[in-house]
């Protein structure tokens, strides 16, 4: 009893979604979807293709307002925000087709995802006044903070589409994590990686929660990621919640082992 | 008596319109390309026609038949040699090409006829309807404008829905390399396509230069700019799109001039083809376009 | 690293200043020893005019990567606002040089209004419906000007849509913008030299905006909206800023021209789609995003005709054809392939012959 009381008041989710709905056409793409993320979470979110899973990361950005449903974030209702907004609000993403400046070069990419926090002014940047070497200086510095944690460091004057494949993911976390968020959401962070590359992947996953104290939801098809990693997860099928909980035991729910196996 | 005169009158111009906008129409729905040199197509139908009838003394029939023939041929030419090579290439590096095609079919009439205009006599010789007790007078090229563009809309629907060439074009339109792994003849089909809207701009030529009897190397562009405003209008890529759209824009130009200002009808025509995107982003029956993310 | 990327960027911009400026001396020059044809003397400004709308429209078609068809029009905007500042304000203002500046300022602020008020609807739409609708938004401006006639007198500015008489101006009143008979006597102040200091002030204003972090957001929004939206820029604003300044320089250039000339109409020819179009063809044809490549391809397509005057009728068709090779050598995937194995081949023989 008392110990439930102390729960209560000590830890607030840092991500609250409750009854989550929203529909394409007559199809409930995603139907009372509810998660409860703790601060400091590597949390999974899996289930077969075209389970919806794109789609809640799509809600829970603004790419799409959800039909009924709230969604809060460190106790703010961040509920149909637009997209700005809420990665200002502390949300970053990455996507899964990835989606990088193309034609910028790599410090460039990393640079536009600090744009908020750096500023100066237009006329500032144009007419070259102090403040504008000030700010590019520090931005500069902290973009390549960040490109080092990923190993990019060497590759930050090429053009962002000229990197391999695995550095182009990368590159993408690299963006997101320089908005300063306080929750990273990662889509398929692994798809398209060779295992070695996967295995390098994980340890960077934890290497950012650890040491941005990130919390972090991804979705994931590579089920040795997940296990490695996640310490929780949601299984979601035809836009329904299958199961939720820790890994461990929601991989052994037979329900979502003929999810995943079939009938 | 005057009001339904303007009207009927904007909706033979929009009849032409929609021809043209039904070259542009399938063009860019198949080829993915603006092509800008249509409207140019046309003034050459207009002098294929002036040449054969005025000059040869040819049959008005056999005129608009060699206009066809003449067009169609330099569509597909056109074709061939700049676009196709330009496939897969940026859409502006198309644009520019098209633009470019557009001036040296501009500057080859002005070098073989001149700058001066040429009077056209209209190839038309369908006797005018009086009606009302002769308050109102429907032109034979009035009648034969909306005629025509009402026979090749259902000509052109039931070719499409019909024939293979016409089936062939539609998943053209919707996916190109699926097209292409299902052994649809994706070059001919785009040739087949260019070819149908020359000839239709020919057609529309002939009808415009004896709806309106001037003809100069510059004929072409503002009504073919005008088309491609009807076929935004309509909603581009589509059929029915085009031929609302054109007829619309007719009736929109034509009632301007007559109640509101001549100088400004260009203006209105433009002002409304904004509203109704800002209204409707992709034109009236145009499809909305969802990008994934 | 990052010294060196900065060291790249500002290299190419020195370069870019110096190749204008290494033009103005060598003009000047032969214009002092009078080795120029007045002809050539005669395209000066006009080049200028030119060089300022293909590098402006450039931050639209290749900065912020949509396809602007309308830029006559704002050229439009700031050749009539600026020409009829110079000639409302010819006695407050008694120094033509004095007024020619605050004229461009003029100028170019009402065409940078027109194109936030323009760019807050049309910025929501995409590519080729941008492009028809700028187009449009061009065709109306040219028309409306064509219509308008505004005359001052002793009580101030009168204005109508209908013609010079119903302005109804006191005695000693003065049309000055006539309807299609546009503005005339204006004063002929634009000079080469102020043509290549506007055209300095404009890459100035471009070249120091792309590599800031205003650029940036607005290069992030051309390749990927959806990814700069998620890293929170405000992509309508951004859009907006880039459209405004871009037809703010077109406003300059618009003064520029109007100063070139006695009298001022808005026709077809110099403030119609056309004239859009061949700018579009300068920034295409010089390199999507390239701003040296435009200013290089505003030249020499505008020379080209010019060079081609002995040809007399043919120099137009020349032209066209030209452009058609032009843009199938430069972008036909085939060309591009076969221009690959060329340099391949090319370079493996110098290899070789080193070895």
């Amino acid at each position: 009893m008392h110990q439930e009381k102390e729960r209560g008041c000590i830890t607030m989710a840092l991500l609250e979604v409750k009854d989550l709905n929203i529909a394409f056409g007559g199809l409930k793409a995603v139907d009372r979807f509810n998660i409860t993320i703790e601060k400091g979470e590597l949390y999974g979110l899996i289930g077969p293709n075209g389970a919806g899973k794109t789609t809640v990361f799509n809600l829970l950005t603004g790419v799409y307002k959800p039909d009924s449903g709230s969604i809060s974030l460190d106790g703010k209702d961040i509920t149909g925000k637009r997209t700005i907004d809420i990665n200002q609000a502390g949300v970053a993403r990455t996507f899964q087709n990835i989606r990088l400046f193309k034609n910028m070069s790599v410090l460039d990419n990393v640079k536009v995802g600090l744009h908020n926090n750096n500023k100066y002014s237009t006329i500032e940047g144009i007419l070259r006044m102090p403040r504008y070497f000030k700010v590019e200086k520090e931005m500069n510095n902290r973009a390549m903070e960040l490109l080092k944690v990923f190993g990019l460091q060497n590759e930050c004057n090429f053009k962002a589409s000229n990197l391999p494949y695995g550095k182009q993911r990368k590159l993408e976390i690299a963006r997101a994590l320089s908005t300063e968020p306080v929750l990273l959401l990662l889509d398929e962070p692994a798809a398209g990686m060779n295992p070695n590359e996967t295995k390098e992947l994980m340890d960077t996953i934890r290497f950012v929660r650890d040491e941005f104290g990130m919390t972090i939801l991804l979705i994931e098809h590579d089920m040795k990621l997940v296990s490695g990693i996640c310490e929780k997860l949601t299984v979601l099928n035809f836009g329904n919640v299958l199961a939720q909980g820790q890994t461990s035991q929601v991989l052994n729910n037979p329900q979502v082992i003929s999810a995943y196996l079939g009938d | 008596m005057t009001f339904i005169s303007y009207l009927i009158n904007g909706i033979s111009l929009g009849s032409v319109y929609a021809i043209i906008a039904l070259g542009y129409t399938m063009v860019y729905g198949i080829a993915k390309m603006l092509n800008f040199a249509h409207g140019d197509i046309i003034m050459v139908g207009g002098f294929a026609v002036f040449l054969s009838v005025n000059s040869l003394g040819l049959p008005p029939l056999v005129g608009v038949l060699i206009a066809v023939i003449v067009c169609t041929a330099l569509g597909v030419t056109i074709e061939r040699v700049a676009y196709r090579s330009l496939r897969g290439a940026s859409p502006l590096a198309v644009l520019i090409t098209a633009i470019g095609v557009s001036y040296l079919l501009q500057n080859l009439a002005l070098l073989l006829f001149g700058a001066n205009t040429k009077s056209f006599s209209s190839v038309v010789t369908v006797p005018a309807i009086k009606l009302a007790e002769g308050q109102l007078t429907i032109s034979g090229e009035t009648i034969v404008t909306i005629l025509s563009c009402v026979v090749i809309m259902i000509g052109l629907t039931t070719f499409i829905r019909k024939t293979k060439a016409g089936q062939a074009m539609l998943a053209v339109s919707e996916d190109r390399g699926a097209a292409t792994l299902m052994g649809i003849n994706v070059n001919g089909t785009i040739a087949l396509t260019f070819a149908i809207g020359s000839a239709l701009a020919a057609v529309a030529g002939v009808l415009l230069c004896s709806a309106y009897p001037s003809l100069t190397p510059y004929t072409g562009a503002m009504p073919g700019i005008k088309a491609f405003v009807a076929a935004v209008f309509g909603g581009i890529g589509s059929i029915p799109g085009a031929m609302i759209g054109g007829i619309l824009l007719g009736i929109i130009e034509n009632l301007s001039k007559a109640y509101i200002s001549s100088q400004m009808a260009d203006a209105i025509v433009f002002g409304v083809l904004i509203i109704v995107l800002l209204v409707r982003p992709t034109g009236i029956l145009g499809k909305k376009i969802h990008e994934k993310v | 690293m990052d010294n060196k990327k900065m060291k790249k960027t500002t290299k190419s911009s020195i370069i870019t200043y110096a190749m204008v400026i290494a033009v103005y001396i060598i003009v000047e020059i032969m214009l002092k020893t009078g080795s120029m044809s007045s002809l050539m003397q005669g395209l000066l400004v006009p080049i200028c005019v030119y060089i300022i709308l293909a590098v402006s429209l450039n931050l639209t078609v290749g900065i912020l990567g949509e396809l602007s068809l309308g830029h006559a029009g704002f050229m439009c905007v700031g050749a009539f606002s600026g020409a009829f500042f110079t000639k409302v304000m010819a006695e407050i203002i008694p120094n033509v040089g004095v007024r020619l500046f605050f004229a461009i300022l003029v100028g170019a602020a009402v065409a940078g209004l027109f194109g936030i008020i323009i760019g807050i609807p049309v910025l929501r739409l995409k590519g080729d419906y941008l492009a028809i609708v700028t187009l449009a938004f061009g065709e109306i401006i040219k028309n409306i000007v064509n219509v308008l006639y505004v005359g001052k007198d002793s009580v101030g500015l009168h204005l109508s849509t209908k013609d010079a008489v119903a302005l109804k101006l006191a005695e000693g009143g003065e049309v000055i913008i006539n309807g299609a008979q546009g503005i005339t006597g204006t004063p002929h102040a634009s000079t080469f030299t102020l043509g290549i200091i506007l055209i300095l002030v404009t890459l100035f204003i471009i070249m120091n905006l792309v590599n800031s972090r205003t650029g940036r957001a607005i290069m992030a929004i051309r390749d990927n909206l959806i990814a700069a939206e998620s890293v929170g820029i405000n992509i309508t604003q951004y859009k907006l800023l880039a459209f405004a300044i871009s037809a703010a320089l077109a406003g300059v250039a618009g003064v520029l021209y109007a100063h070139n000339l006695s009298t001022l109409t808005a026709l077809p020819k110099n403030f119609g789609y056309n004239m859009s179009i061949m700018i579009l063809v300068f920034v295409v044809l010089g390199g999507i995003g390239n701003i040296k490549g435009s200013i290089i391809s505003a030249v020499i397509l505008t020379l080209l005709p010019e060079l081609l005057r002995g040809l007399n009728n043919y120099r137009m068709l020349i032209y066209a054809i030209v452009l058609i090779a032009m843009m199938i050598f430069n972008s036909s995937p085939k060309a591009i392939e076969l221009r690959m194995r060329l340099v391949e081949k090319f370079c493996i023989r110098k290899k070789k012959g080193a070895a």
